[in-house]
């Protein structure tokens, strides 16, 4: 399937839902996403992962580069996810201790209000 | 000879349909379903791999994918037509260690480096065995799983 993104605001934090593949032909669009939401000024971002049903390294690098410019406003980019399929991605690239990764969005905007 | 051969133009759309048909014959073949996503995952990341090549020094040159199934292994081949020398971003060096991504602090802001890099650790830490040479024609990165040698 395609790639479905969509946007919205909980307790301060902007949450991005993102369902289907993200891979080569469609990470492009969640890379303008990202920057779209770090050029509204919107440096504090959650990306709900659970229903992404295919990940790679493209992906990857396009979460990557989110994180860092929101870090270049002192800003987080923490992920929800929980599908060993897609978790497996991360801990072989070592990117498990880059990212927050959390079972529930409620979980991680409390994790990260817990660190502020 | 391979069991199914593919060649596709050197378009991001495409690399999902490689995918689709490298899983299909994989299963096919007798690939366990437990390693199934995996060659999926292993098989996109070596196309994507190549797409990017492709799109930089040969665009006109279609991507390979060869799906063999052996006596008892199943065998995917990726090869590219890029001239020797033409080397894409990043390394796979710092990848397995997320302390050291580069993509923090050295990598471009699109990750695309990042990328290149990861996607050859991705394809070590999922393949079975895997085989990357370079030819004077370009790179092949040769992978593959047991399989039961279901039929031909």
């Amino acid at each position: 399937m395609d790639l479905k993104l969509d946007h919205h605001s909980k307790d301060g934090i902007e949450i991005v839902d993102v369902e289907g593949e993200i891979d080569v032909y469609t990470a492009p669009r969640l890379r303008e996403l990202l920057i779209e939401l770090v050029n509204s000024r919107f440096y504090q971002l959650i990306v709900n992962m659970e229903k992404v049903e295919f990940l790679d390294s493209t992906g990857l690098g396009v979460l990557v580069g989110g994180l860092k410019r929101v870090r270049a406003h002192d800003g987080s980019l923490d992920l929800v996810c929980t599908q060993e399929r897609i978790l497996k991605i991360f801990r072989i690239t070592g990117l498990t201790k880059v990212f927050g990764i959390h079972d529930t969005v409620d979980e991680a905007i409390a994790a990260r209000r817990a660190e502020k | 000879m391979a069991t199914v051969e593919l060649s596709f133009t050197a378009l991001p759309a495409h690399v999902r349909t490689a995918r689709l048909v490298a899983t299909a014959v994989a299963r096919r073949s007798g690939v366990d379903e437990s390693l199934l996503d995996e060659v999926r995952l292993a098989v996109g990341e070596a196309c994507s791999r190549a797409v990017e090549g492709h799109q930089l020094y040969c665009p006109a040159e279609p991507v390979r994918l060869a799906l063999t199934d052996l006596a008892g292994r199943f065998e995917v081949e990726v090869t590219d037509t890029c001239a020797p020398g033409a080397r894409w971003p990043g390394s796979p060096a710092a990848a397995g260690d997320g302390a050291g991504i580069p993509g923090l602090s050295s990598q471009d802001s699109n990750g695309a480096g990042l990328a290149a890099g990861l996607g050859i650790a991705v394809i070590e830490g999922l393949a079975d065995q895997v085989q990357i040479s370079e030819t004077a024609a370009g790179t092949s990165i040769r992978m593959s799983w047991p399989s039961a040698g279901a039929s031909r």
